[in-house]
């Protein structure tokens, strides 16, 4: 137990600390190479729009900004003091909606976004995994050739065409679906459930681009460690004493070949997150991706700073909650 | 290399397929040199025509030869990847020889950063990045930063490649005669990584060229030049699809189409090409 501690959980926890100090950092430090002056920006931004402001209103206007932004003192001050709002979970205002706190953005996005990616996330890498696997024991079998040609065709599309290319078919020429938005709009989101029946209806669109998408990976991996593990010596010896082939290919084969999955789930995470964050954008979802969107459009600095943050923290977070399963499914990992 | 090509080109399908895809958008990218239309000027032929034989792709809202724009789009697009997998192919090869060459501290410092930066999400990043730089952010500058962050899973690899080189007999030879480490990862070691980073050069392609589209469709980068990402911005800037004028977005996605699946499709034949024993069981040996 000791020793897994120590050279299991230990340098897991380290590392998440690492990625979000870097990955802080870096949000820390962009801003501040960039040569756009973000207050001075903001303040052309509000003489642009015509209206008449005092001199005296411009200075203040220019001090309120510059402490918003944090861009008091040396750089090393502005660096601990970025971390101390960070760490207090204050991000300021939104720009575009003020005075309403950042937080409170999120933590009504967030919700949505965590759902989708979840049950996205999890449809995939199982149903990947199953056919995957059935794909390399079952080698001539043709409805399983059919899947692998398709899940290879569609696997390196990106996301936004994806999701566009399905919103144009099911939503346009076949409405079977609704077009944007992951409820009517006009209604009040609640826990009943004829409203949770239209999230899902809702949700189906985004979620199969995200699963059709994913669903290739996993399959191809599981594909290529199965076709290893097959020739392997137990398997045949479980062969030759007559086991079941579904109790083979389940407990013998399948078993094995998933721990490196699991590890890869943790290495695409990020990469998943950020198709789910562009998807959001074609179908409206009002999830983190969609916020994204708005803050762009209406230059909601602290906003897009605050979704940087948030991702950054989430998905490395993400990435150790997998890294804390991961011994329940690999025995040697917790008896080494 | 011509041999590898025939060899492939005879004995691996998706290679065929890739091929053909592969072809037609260089033959694109090279046509801009003889294109009669200057991407830049609108209003140069009838607007919203549909796909004809005059203009294979139609025309858009802007009066603007589709076909030659999207000649230029794939240009920009097939430039920005370059770019982008020169600087990263620079990062990975540097770090995964480091790390796998002189293990221990250094190895673990220098992949307990790659792997952080594998877990960042980086369009957030990217997103933030390109949102304080809107308007000034040139082809070049997009590239070298997808570049900064699109190492570390090469990193990686080239590392596990470097760690096994290490161990064979020519390594210890070559440290015994007393040649210096810079000459023995770059002569001995360099030439066996090279099929894997090329391997993965056409991954680092896809993934460039696909956040390129998805920055441009957020109206992030430079949209005065085309690209495949912003052909899709400005078609939903004009409404493309509410319009009727479908062509405007379905040329984007064609070619899109083609180029993702053509590299992808490389991608995973010259992966198993690179591996002898996959290699030998497709051509029945």
């Amino acid at each position: 137990m000791r020793k897994f501690v120590l050279n299991y959980l230990i340098p897991r926890i380290l590392q998440y600390f690492l990625v979000i100090f870097l990955g802080v950092t870096i949000t820390f430090i962009i801003p501040r190479l960039s040569p756009v002056d973000p207050v001075e920006a903001q303040i052309n931004r509000v003489m642009m729009s015509g209206s008449q402001v005092s001199p005296d209103a411009v200075i203040s206007l220019r001090e309120a900004l510059t402490e918003m932004y944090g861009l008091e003192g040396s750089p090393l001050q502005q660096y601990f003091a970025f971390w101390g709002r960070l760490l207090r979970g204050d991000l300021g205002p939104s720009l575009a909606t003020f005075p309403t706190p950042v937080t409170t953005l999120l933590a009504r996005a967030m919700p949505w976004t965590f759902g989708l990616l979840m049950t996205s996330i999890l449809i995939s890498w199982i149903v990947g995994n199953i056919l995957g696997a059935l794909a390399s024991y079952y080698e001539k079998n043709i409805p399983i050739q059919i899947v692998d040609v398709l899940s290879q065709a569609v696997r390196p599309i990106p996301y936004y065409i994806m999701a566009l290319l399905l919103l144009v078919f099911f939503a346009y020429y076949w409405p079977i679906f609704p077009f944007s938005g992951a409820y009517p709009p006009g209604t009040q989101p609640n826990w009943s459930l004829s409203f949770a029946l239209t999230v899902i209806r809702h949700s189906t669109l985004p979620l199969l681009s995200l699963v059709l998408i994913g669903v290739g990976g996993w399959f191809i991996g599981m594909k290529s460690l199965t076709s290893n593990i097959i020739s392997e010596d137990y398997v045949v010896y479980a062969e030759n004493a007559g086991l079941r082939k579904n109790r083979i290919l389940s407990q013998y084969i399948m078993r094995n070949a998933m721990l490196p999955q699991i590890t890869g789930l943790a290495l695409q995470i990020g990469l998943i997150f950020s198709g789910a964050l562009i998807m959001e954008v074609v179908f409206g979802y009002p999830g983190m991706g969609t916020l994204t969107f708005q803050a762009v459009m209406a230059n909601d600095y602290s906003l897009i700073m605050g979704i940087t943050l948030l991702s950054i923290i989430g998905v490395a977070t993400m990435v150790l909650i997998l890294d804390f399963i991961y011994p329940l499914f690999d025995p040697r990992v917790r008896h080494q | 290399m011509l041999t590898v090509t025939r060899d492939l080109l005879k004995y691996d399908g998706r290679f065929r397929v890739a091929f053909v895809f592969l072809v037609i958008i260089v033959i694109m990218a090279l046509l801009t040199v003889v294109s009669p239309y200057d991407p830049k000027k609108t209003f140069m032929v009838p607007q919203d025509l549909p796909p004809s034989l005059e203009h294979p792709f139609g025309t858009n809202s802007r009066g603007q030869d589709l076909f030659w724009w999207m000649a230029f789009a794939v240009r920009n697009s097939l430039m920005l990847g370059i770019i982008c997998a020169i600087v990263s192919r620079i990062i990975a090869i540097f770090v995964g020889m480091v790390a796998g060459y002189r293990g221990g501290v250094i190895d673990r410092i220098l992949m307990s950063i790659n792997d952080s930066f594998v877990v960042l999400p980086v369009l957030p990043i990217l997103i933030l990045l390109s949102f304080l730089l809107r308007g000034k952010m040139s082809l070049w500058m997009l590239g070298v930063l997808l570049g900064l962050f699109g190492w570390p899973w090469d990193g990686r690899l080239i590392r596990s490649q470097v760690l096994s080189l290490k161990e064979r007999a020519f390594t210890r030879t070559a440290v015994y005669s007393g040649t210096t480490p810079l000459l023995i990862t770059m002569r001995e070691h360099l030439p066996f990584v090279l099929p894997v980073v090329f391997a993965t050069t056409i991954n680092n392609l896809l993934w460039s060229i696909g956040m390129e589209v998805t920055l441009s469709v957020l109206g992030l980068s430079d949209v005065t030049l085309p690209t495949i990402g912003t052909a899709i911005y400005r078609a939903n800037q004009h409404q493309a699809l509410v319009a009727g004028v479908w062509w405007w977005l379905g040329a984007p996605i064609l070619i899109a189409v083609l180029l993702f699946l053509g590299l992808y499709l490389l991608f995973s034949s010259v992966n198993e090409f690179i591996d002898p024993r996959t290699r030998l069981r497709r051509i029945g040996a």
